[in-house]
């Protein structure tokens, strides 16, 4: 347990590379996915699984662990190749990516049996329903940990979002958290090109939340504002900006590279990249 | 003659909040989720004597399937019922990933099934639904004929069921008629009526009507059996194949479609087991419209009359071939 508390800053960051690396050779190796979000989450997932959530790899089931939603399935990779290093399972199965027979679905399909998975999801636009239900299942039950979702910005123009925004609020779910991946672009462009999203922290703020905005690479940043959010009676969303792709400089913040993945060719490369990076 | 009476006409969505409030007392996972019309579709009952196990989501039936797919997740066993042509079609999306993909425990009630919603029309009256549910995998899916047994079914739904259920009544006041201590048993029709000549295979409360059909039939000297089939999935395919070989003529009896429900399913097990000839009474690729609930089952075809029509049709087709 005490390993996953972490404030070392060193260690977050060998954490932050690893995890870069095992999506980086899981997605090489499954030859198809999305690489862009995976690399631009993984230090909102280092802050996450190496300090922020209570929870036990040895008991993938604890009651009373905290809860962490992928509503954003496409960003898979990360979340494995996370499980993974924290310990769920061996980082050996990550090269089964979205290979026949494997427990690492393409996107999060629970009915696998991998340890850690809290949510088959895929369809854009539900994670955060279910997180509610999720949170207020913990009332009900008096448990107070707390339940994360992962969103993407550009699911945010799904309705249904919305109509969860307006749920959480109006029940004062204050042990809900919402993380946006803010890297401003989606699959056919920016977001804002796309459909608008901004003004986004004044949209979250009038459906009654409290809002957070950071650097979603700053893991200090990103520790600081998940663990320190107390006497709220308000739901959390977190505005992580992030760069797609990043680690990578050749594709970081490149929207085209939202559903592409390396070439065996280019995987040394893309290494040295993360290796470099690391050392700065 | 009818064996069965008519204990008072009763709506069948009466039944299912009746059913949803003795799960509750029973069991105190259950949680009810409201989208507004709570009174409407049998869930006031329980909201008012369970207020802390009752959550109003409001106007949003996507989020309300989701938020019951994480409340299921934790173990609770949450219902959530709305007029079936928002809980299956609007939400249909979050009842496939959240709901059927997790399969997790989650109980939809469907309300307002078929043209007897009468004057409200075309938009609210449920008649796609069965074929939605049907096709989503781990979904069970019941259609029961009357009150007292859509009481039973709920019960059954809520308490013994696993993965996710799909559970659908109606709105108008109907004929209440089967025993109240009979418990409902998921996955098997029940025989309503013993017959030889061709088999009636019916759901929700077209089942009294069928009975009806069975009576006109029997004046001209053909004995119909009629079959509550108050599971379309998974189906009875034993009583299905049982009927076709002993009466070798089918009729379906649905207030739906006839693409994709009840015939579709009966459609399936008897075309690969036993093949024999069929007819379908149901809406026949149309939409409703408004009018008094009665008069709407006549217009589409689906009143005791016109089911007897279609029946004597195939049973002559019988005899020709
Ligand atoms: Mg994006």
């Amino acid at each position: 347990m005490e390993s996953f508390q972490t404030t070392d800053g060193h260690l977050l960051r060998e954490h932050a590379t690893i995890i870069r690396q095992l999506v980086l050779q899981s997605l090489t190796e499954a030859g198809s996915g999305h690489l862009g979000a995976s690399l631009g989450l993984a230090d909102v997932f280092t802050a996450l699984y190496f300090s922020v959530l209570r929870h036990d790899p040895a008991k993938p089931q604890w009651p009373e662990r905290d809860r962490l939603v992928l509503s954003i399935g496409h960003a898979a990779p990360v979340l494995y190749a996370t499980l993974a290093h924290a310990g769920y399972f061996k980082t050996e199965e990550l090269q089964s990516l979205r290979k026949l027979g494997s427990r690492l679905q393409g996107h999060p399909g629970r009915d696998h049996g991998l340890p850690g998975l809290e949510l088959s999801a895929g369809s854009l636009g539900q994670g955060l329903s279910v997180a509610i239900g999720m949170a207020l299942a913990a009332r009900f039950d008096g448990l107070n940990h707390t339940v994360f979702v992962v969103m993407g910005d550009g699911e945010l123009q799904e309705g249904s979002v919305w109509e969860a925004a307006m749920a959480a609020s109006h029940h004062h779910l204050d042990n809900l958290v919402a993380i946006v991946d803010r890297n401003g672009v989606q699959i056919d462009g920016p977001t804002e090109k796309v459909m608008h999203l901004e003004p986004l922290a004044d949209k979250w703020k009038s459906f009654g939340w409290n809002v957070a905005e950071c650097d979603g690479h700053n893991r200090e940043q990103l520790i600081e504002t998940l663990k320190h959010r107390r006497n709220a009676t308000q739901p959390l969303v977190v505005l992580a900006h992030t760069i797609m792709g990043k680690g990578i400089p050749a594709i970081e913040g490149d929207y085209r590279w939202h559903g592409k993945v390396p070439s065996r060719e280019q995987l040394p490369g893309f290494l040295k990249d993360l290796r470099n990076m690391h050392k700065t | 003659m009818n064996p069965y009476t008519n204990k008072g006409n009763k709506a069948t969505r009466t039944g299912f909040g009746e059913g949803l409030l003795a799960a509750g007392q029973l069991n105190d996972n259950v949680i009810a989720i409201g989208a507004d019309i709570t009174s409407s579709v049998g869930v006031d009952l329980f909201a008012s004597a369970f207020p802390d196990r009752f959550i109003s989501l409001g106007i949003a039936e996507q989020n309300c399937v989701a938020v019951a797919a994480g409340l299921a997740l934790e173990g609770k066993i949450p219902v959530f019922s709305t007029y079936g042509v928002f809980a299956a079609l609007r939400a249909a999306d979050q009842i496939r990933v959240s709901v059927c993909y997790n399969n997790v425990h989650v109980i939809i009630g469907g309300a307002h099934a078929g043209v007897s919603v009468g004057p409200d029309g075309a938009t609210h009256q449920a008649l796609e639904d069965l074929s939605i549910m049907q096709a989503l995998p781990n979904m069970t899916l019941l259609s029961p004929c009357d009150a007292t047994e859509t009481k039973n079914a709920a019960l059954a739904a809520i308490l013994q069921c696993r993965g996710p259920v799909y559970i659908r009544f109606g709105r108008e006041p109907m004929p209440d008629f089967t025993d109240p201590n009979i418990p409902f048993k998921i996955g098997k029709a029940s025989e309503m009526l013993k017959g030889d000549d061709l088999t009636l295979i019916a759901t929700g409360h077209l089942v009294w009507e069928a009975l009806l059909a069975a009576q006109i039939l029997e004046k001209q000297g053909i004995t119909a059996r009629v079959l509550n089939m108050s599971t379309i999935k998974p189906i009875d395919r034993e009583a299905v194949i049982r009927c076709a070989a002993e009466t070798r003529a089918i009729i379906t009896v649905e207030e739906h479609q006839i693409n994709g429900g009840l015939g579709s399913a009966v459609a399936g097990v008897v075309v690969t087991e036993c093949p024999v000839p069929m007819a379908f009474i149901g809406m026949k690729d149309q939409f409703g419209e408004s009018g008094p609930p009665l008069e709407l089952m006549k217009k589409f075809g689906m009143d005791a009359a016109s089911i007897a029509d279609t029946a004597l049709h195939l049973f002559r087709k019988k005899m020709s071939d």
